[in-house]
């Protein structure tokens, strides 16, 4: 036994050597040009029976069955419609929709821009027939053949909702209240040690929005086209900004624990928690702060080895229709994506607020989309930092 | 068959034996082969498939890169930090039970010192988050002396692995010292040593095997850890967390292995060092 333990360390030791000696062109392997290939995939040309079962994964609050509150329950209704079971699972980040979905475990998958595009460069979602999808036609037409869900006029998914990351604060503690984002970047704040921020790599790109307004010399166009000098500015932002953080969080039970508390007391969440909040009786508040924001823009998507897909078109038929996408859309603090889905809102003022259907609103907000090699603002004298590069220097920020 | 069995006691030792080691040498050592190999190759960026191509980058990375030292020593300095910490607290309490305590009371605390590992590992990590918070239990208790709580941060963390793998020093310091004859306790005094200098030159010399083997759980299981430090650590992670992040978000499971040798050889390391203190026949 020793001597095979003494050997193992041996070969650690010689791997590790042999690690620091090596040299050689740096290691990111990218598809040619920053374009990616996208996999033939067939999709299904008409329905068949149900399965019986589905399996769901989803952003938080997006497939709610009644276990948390029994006000918010749209899962029932589709079990009982189609006959298909649905198991859901909730993820925290993008980048965790993208690892568990590679799994094979999951039928269909809400996926936010920055998630969508992977999965169908990976072969993991195939094309959907929108014909077989009754509620897609009332869609709203900007939702429709983004880049983020389709390739080449070919829809990937459909739409479910779109939103932005919005600041809240406590209104108890922080006074005056905040109109920027400033607040939580802006070195010296009088809340520092109690601001959080998103733990994402993707979170870079409201430090880049931060810097495309307050640094224009930059020349950021756009929060996910960052040349490496650009991403150096966020990255210098956001350690500093690390100095002032009492946690990051992707899990959003511990961000509302942490605001009921008070450990935390400023930073960017979604809408959802802050209603939640809210509902809990904390002093929170929660706006679209001045310079605009990062968003999400949803699709649902359906697995290309999936074995329940007839069950997949149905849950996405279901959760797209004018009134459950209502339901989802207000419980949630999003907007709907379905044009009919006001007229079944609740609060008549909702939709006003969340500006559904306001396209010039809608194109404010800048959505999470992957970033590529190729910078998306139509820069081609520079090579853009690919998401993998943020995935090193989000490490990188929280040391 | 029996008589068979019988007859060829090889036959009997083989079939004993087959079974355990092919665990210890598949599933096991195996699954460490495996994880070396793994870190030897490279990912599409994009995708996050895996490409099976030889390549040293993963490691390169993990040299060139300061985050990386940084998270290490990091994680090295909290390990260190709670083994000392549990050593300081868990020696008096085995001593105590092992030659103070009556026998109905050494059993009551052997139960006591082990009852918290009944309890799930996330309810004590979410309950050290609640004490710790603002205006929890902790700063309540705190401020009277015009102190307030360690809030979220290293301390916290190594707050929470100090007493989550407090048992882990007690039991192997327990029963070295529980193996400590009355004797030689009693000789010393009557030598003439006083209790502190029968402790230094008579206790501790014999009880250090122990205090080292029950170091090799408080150690490992700190450099090994990701789940106290997200949820009392603040901004801070551990190595454990790099893993995690590659594993579970960036989806770059050669980097993920690469950074999990890490640990592997600072266990071996100490391993061969403990070795020579004889500790490893404590265990």
């Amino acid at each position: 036994m020793r001597k095979i333990s003494v050997l193992a360390g041996a070969c650690a030791l010689a791997l590790v050597v042999a690690g620091c000696g090596s040299s050689g062109d740096n290691g990111t392997t990218t598809t040619a040009g920053g374009e990616f290939e996208v996999p033939d995939l067939p999709m299904l040309d008409s329905l068949g029976e149900n399965e019986g079962e589905v399996s769901i994964l989803a952003w938080p609050y997006y497939a709610e069955d009644g276990t948390a509150d029994p006000a918010a329950d749209w899962v029932t209704p589709f079990e009982k419609a189609t006959g298909c079971e649905a198991s859901v699972k909730y993820f925290q980040t993008s980048d965790e929709a993208v690892t568990l979905f590679k799994t094979g475990e999951y039928d269909v998958v809400s996926a936010s821009g920055d998630a969508s595009l992977r999965l169908i460069a990976s072969g993991d979602v195939e094309p959907v027939n929108t014909d077989l999808v009754e509620s897609y036609a009332d869609i709203y037409p900007f939702l429709k053949d983004r880049e983020w869900n389709s390739i080449d006029g070919q829809m990937y998914g459909v739409p479910h909702g779109y939103g932005a990351n919005v600041l809240m604060w406590r209104t108890d503690i922080v006074k005056p209240a905040p109109t920027s984002w400033s607040a939580v970047f802006e070195p010296d704040s009088p809340h520092a040690g109690k601001i959080t921020a998103y733990d994402n790599a993707i979170y870079i790109a409201d430090a880049a929005l931060y810097l495309m307004n307050t640094q224009p010399d930059l020349g950021i166009k756009h929060p996910y086209a960052l040349d490496e000098e650009q991403l150096q500015a966020a990255i210098d932002v956001l350690k500093t900004q690390k100095e002032m953080v009492s946690e990051y969080w992707s899990d959003y039970l511990k961000e509302e624990q942490a605001f009921t508390t008070g450990d935390t007391v400023i930073g960017t969440t979604w809408q959802g928690i802050a209603n939640f909040l809210k509902g809990e009786k904390v002093k929170v508040e929660s706006i679209l702060p001045e310079e605009g924001s990062t968003g999400w823009s949803d699709t649902w998507m359906v697995g290309a080895n999936s074995e329940s897909k007839n069950c997949a078109y149905a849950w996405m038929d279901h959760i797209a229709s004018a009134e459950v996408n209502a339901q989802v859309a207000e419980y949630y603090g999003e907007s709907p994506a379905n044009s009919k889905a006001c007229d079944e809102i609740t609060d008549p003022t909702f939709c006003e607020s969340y500006h559904a259907g306001d396209e010039a609103y809608a194109d404010q907000i800048w959505y999470w989309t992957t970033p590529i090699e190729k910078c998306l603002d139509g820069r081609t004298d520079v090579k853009c930092t690919d998401y993998s590069r943020w995935t090193q220097a989000w490490t990188e920020v929280k040391g | 068959m029996s008589a068979i069995l019988h007859r060829r006691p090889g036959l009997r030792l083989g079939l004993l034996l087959t079974p355990p080691m092919l665990w210890l040498g598949v599933a096991y050592l195996g699954a460490l082969g495996a994880l070396f190999i793994t870190s030897l190759w490279g990912q599409n960026s994009f995708t996050g498939e895996i490409e099976r191509s030889w390549t040293l980058d993963n490691f390169r990375d993990l040299f060139q890169l300061e985050v990386y030292r940084t998270i290490t020593f990091r994680t090295l300095g909290i390990a260190a930090l709670v083994t000392i910490v549990d050593a300081a607290v868990a020696f008096p309490i085995a001593l105590y039970m092992a030659k103070v305590a009556s026998p109905r009371v050494q059993r009551l605390l052997v139960i006591a010192v082990l009852m918290p590992l009944w309890a799930s590992y996330l309810v004590k990590a979410f309950a050290w988050r609640g004490m710790l918070s603002e205006g929890g239990l902790v700063a309540w208790l705190a401020v009277p002396f015009g102190l307030d709580s360690p809030g979220y941060g290293l301390t916290a963390t190594i707050i929470t692995l100090a007493y989550l793998w407090l048992p882990y020093m007690i039991i192997p310091i327990f029963a070295g010292l529980e193996r400590l004859p009355d004797s030689l306790l009693e000789a010393s005094s009557d030598l003439g040593a006083r209790s502190g200098h029968t402790m230094r030159h008579v206790v501790l010399p014999l009880a250090f095997p122990a205090l080292v083997a029950g170091s090799i759980f408080t150690f490992s299981l700190s450099m090994g850890d990701y789940i106290a430090v997200r949820i009392v650590g603040g901004t801070n992670q551990m190595l454990g967390n790099v893993v995690y992040d590659n594993v579970g978000a960036a989806n770059n499971l050669p980097f993920a292995a690469a950074v999990a040798t890490i640990p592997v050889v600072v266990m071996l390391f100490y391993l061969a060092a403990v070795r020579r203190t004889g500790a490893l026949d404590n265990l």
